[in-house]
């Protein structure tokens, strides 16, 4: 009897695409904002991310997020290399500048110090120029999306100039690297020019990172160093997280995707649902007929569930299908789209929620054909 | 010069056909309290095989409610119904579904053909329902349309058949799994004259067979001649049992 509900689903074309399409409208909205939604808050912590050697990040004890900083005494980081079961310990700057063209155009730009001697922090993905090169007066890498976004249009091009700060820097270097939160071009120099690239202040330094000797965890790295020296340690997964919780708790960011993954779920739900009812409906007279001719009520529902597994599993392949298909396309024409992409986890909980759907779609209509007498046949 | 209607159905000197169906004190009410309606008032009657069993009567009357009944469809709520010697209120859940699949047959007014399914498809449908083989149900079912006259349709969609034609890809339906049970409802009601004339022909030639036992549910004085016997109804009760031509 799968072989009829199947003809029988095929057979009403408009209803069968009606409800595979509701499903797969739900499912893109759901894919592709819960993908964007995890893009997003993935990119609070991308910061970290890029620096792969440490495992301690120490900052200000009141830090709450990688974005927000609070510097520290430049002279921190050598109180942390001499915490006992450190490994060694360097220092990174992280803030905003604004770089201007020659023209006059300019661009607040995220601008990265990394230590002068290890590189800890660089960029790994050198489009163009020599690392090395960083070590040149007033020399800085910059990245791909940050090149487009101050010369659109132009070929990366390495010699060019920016200033900031009423201070040269040269352009010796294009690099990649992971998308920020905000959208800023990433500017890399050494520490030490960094800090000449922006305001001085008393206190410059960032973070202090750093890993600790083997046989000694990065969780108890960060707990001698807390009793050590009163700053804020962090292992790496720990700081990642604690920026992840700032931007989910302060921002209106989850509330907005939230709602719209929930009106995803509705429409979804609501067309499929609705869809698949009436064709349920319309078919009750020929399901009333299988009745009467003597398919028991549990091959019944193995028809209708049949189809309602069909309907959702097309539809799922669908909706994720045009999702994969708009993360392609604009991952490539939207720079700030880059990098975005949808993780397992958000499939797999959309495959649930569509089973969700597909579940409340069948029961809405299982419940008409289970209470079918069979002697409706006779009534015209 | 004598029509089918004065041709007597059959031989008398032939020995009385088997019961196929036997009623005894069949009653139905629909609603509860002051809504009870009483549409069967106690009916019993034996309906043999090998012949063609008109039931006949207002609308209303109940029968529906019986042919309904007699199929296994409905529960009485009063007396019991024995088909070919196994007593309905003995068969419960699955075990009726089972007996009902195997032995009845159906023919309905409006046809209930499946529209995305074949002639072919169709008519092979009970035997789906019994677990054959697609493949050989299909083949099975080729044979019956052959029968019926419909062997170069067995591809054809039902909105690729006229209604005459449809109604007898729904009698070829009742009939491939060899139903000891065929019940037909109202089935020349939709037809005009002629395709009413052609379906009548057909289900007297193929569907009546000595171990079989027919029942025609119908409002259409122009199919009494095809009947062998005649019930007829009127408010819940058999009026009038008879062969069609001894009606005046």
């Amino acid at each position: 009897m799968n072989w009829v509900a199947w003809k029988m689903l095929n057979g009403d074309t408009a209803k069968y695409l009606g409800a595979v399409f509701g499903v797969a409208f739900g499912v893109l909205l759901i894919t592709q904002q819960a993908s964007i939604f995890v893009g997003l808050m993935s990119r609070t912590a991308n910061p970290l991310r890029d620096v792969r050697e440490a495992s301690v990040w120490v900052t200000d004890r009141h830090q709450q997020n990688a974005d927000e900083i609070e510097p520290i005494a430049d002279g921190a980081v050598h109180r942390i290399r001499g915490v006992e079961g450190m490994d060694w310990a360097v220092r990174l700057y992280k803030g905003v500048a604004r770089a201007r063209r020659p023209d006059g155009i300019f661009r607040q730009v995220i601008l990265l110090g990394v230590d002068d001697h290890s590189f800890v922090g660089a960029p790994r993905t050198i489009l163009m120029g020599d690392l090395a090169d960083l070590r040149r007066p007033s020399a800085v890498f910059i990245d791909k999306a940050g090149h487009e976004s101050l010369w659109p249009g132009e070929p990366l091009q390495l010699g060019r100039e920016i200033e900031m700060n009423e201070r040269r820097a040269v352009i010796v270097g294009i690099c990649e690297t992971s998308a920020p939160f905000q959208s800023f071009p990433v500017v890399v120099a050494t520490y030490s020019q960094a800090t000449r690239f922006i305001a001085r202040e008393r206190k410059q330094l960032s973070f202090v990172v750093g890993a600790p000797v083997a046989g000694v965890t990065p969780a108890e790295a960060c707990r001698r160093i807390k009793a050590a020296t009163g700053f804020e340690a962090l292992t790496y997964d720990q700081f990642v997280w604690q920026t992840i919780n700032y931007y989910m708790a302060n921002t209106g960011i989850p509330v907005n995707f939230g709602i719209t993954i929930v009106l995803g779920f509705i429409v979804g739900a609501a067309i499929a649902g609705q869809t698949f009812y009436l064709f349920t409906l319309e078919n009750l007279r020929h399901f009333g007929a299988l009745k009467a001719m003597g398919v028991n009520n549990r091959r019944l529902i193995g028809m209708v569930l049949l189809q309602a597994a069909v309907i959702g599993a097309v539809g799922y392949s669908l909706g994720v299908g045009m999702a994969v298909a708009f993360f392609e396309v604009t991952g490539r024409v939207l720079p700030d789209l880059r990098g975005i992409n949808i993780p397992w986890q958000v499939a797999v909980g959309t495959a649930g929620v569509v089973v969700a759907i597909i579940t409340f779609a069948s029961l809405m209509s299982l419940r008409r054909v289970l209470l079918l007498e069979p002697a409706v046949v006779f009534r015209g | 010069m004598p029509t089918a209607l004065d041709t007597p159905a059959s031989d008398p000197s032939a020995p009385p056909p088997a019961v196929g169906v036997a009623c005894r004190g069949i009653a139905k009410e629909f609603g509860s309290g002051e809504t009870r309606t009483r549409v069967l008032h106690g009916i019993d009657v034996d309906i043999g095989c090998g012949a063609l069993t008109l039931l006949v009567g207002p609308s209303g009357c109940g029968k529906t409610t019986l042919i309904s009944i007699i199929a296994g469809l409905l529960d009485p709520t009063a007396g019991d119904v024995t088909l070919f010697g196994t007593p309905q209120s003995q068969l419960r859940g699955n075990r009726l579904v089972d007996f009902r699949a195997r032995n009845v047959g159906f023919v309905f007014q409006q046809y209930n053909l499946l529209p995305s399914l074949t002639a072919a498809e169709n008519v092979a449908v009970p035997l789906l329902v019994a677990r054959q083989p697609r493949k050989r149900a299909i083949e099975q079912a080729a044979g019956v349309l052959e029968a019926v006259g419909l062997g170069s349709r067995l591809k054809a969609f039902p909105n690729q058949l006229s209604g005459g034609q449809q109604q007898r890809v729904a009698i070829a339906r009742a009939l491939v799994h060899e139903p000891r049970l065929l019940v037909c409802d109202e089935p020349t009601a939709a037809l005009d004259s002629h395709s009413g004339q052609t379906v009548m022909e057909l289900l007297k030639s193929v569907a009546v067979h000595p171990e079989r036992t027919v029942i025609v549910v119908t409002h259409d004085s122009r199919v009494l001649q095809f009947g062998d016997r005649l019930l007829e109804m009127a408010d819940g009760r058999i009026v009038l049992d008879t062969i069609p031509h001894s009606r005046s």
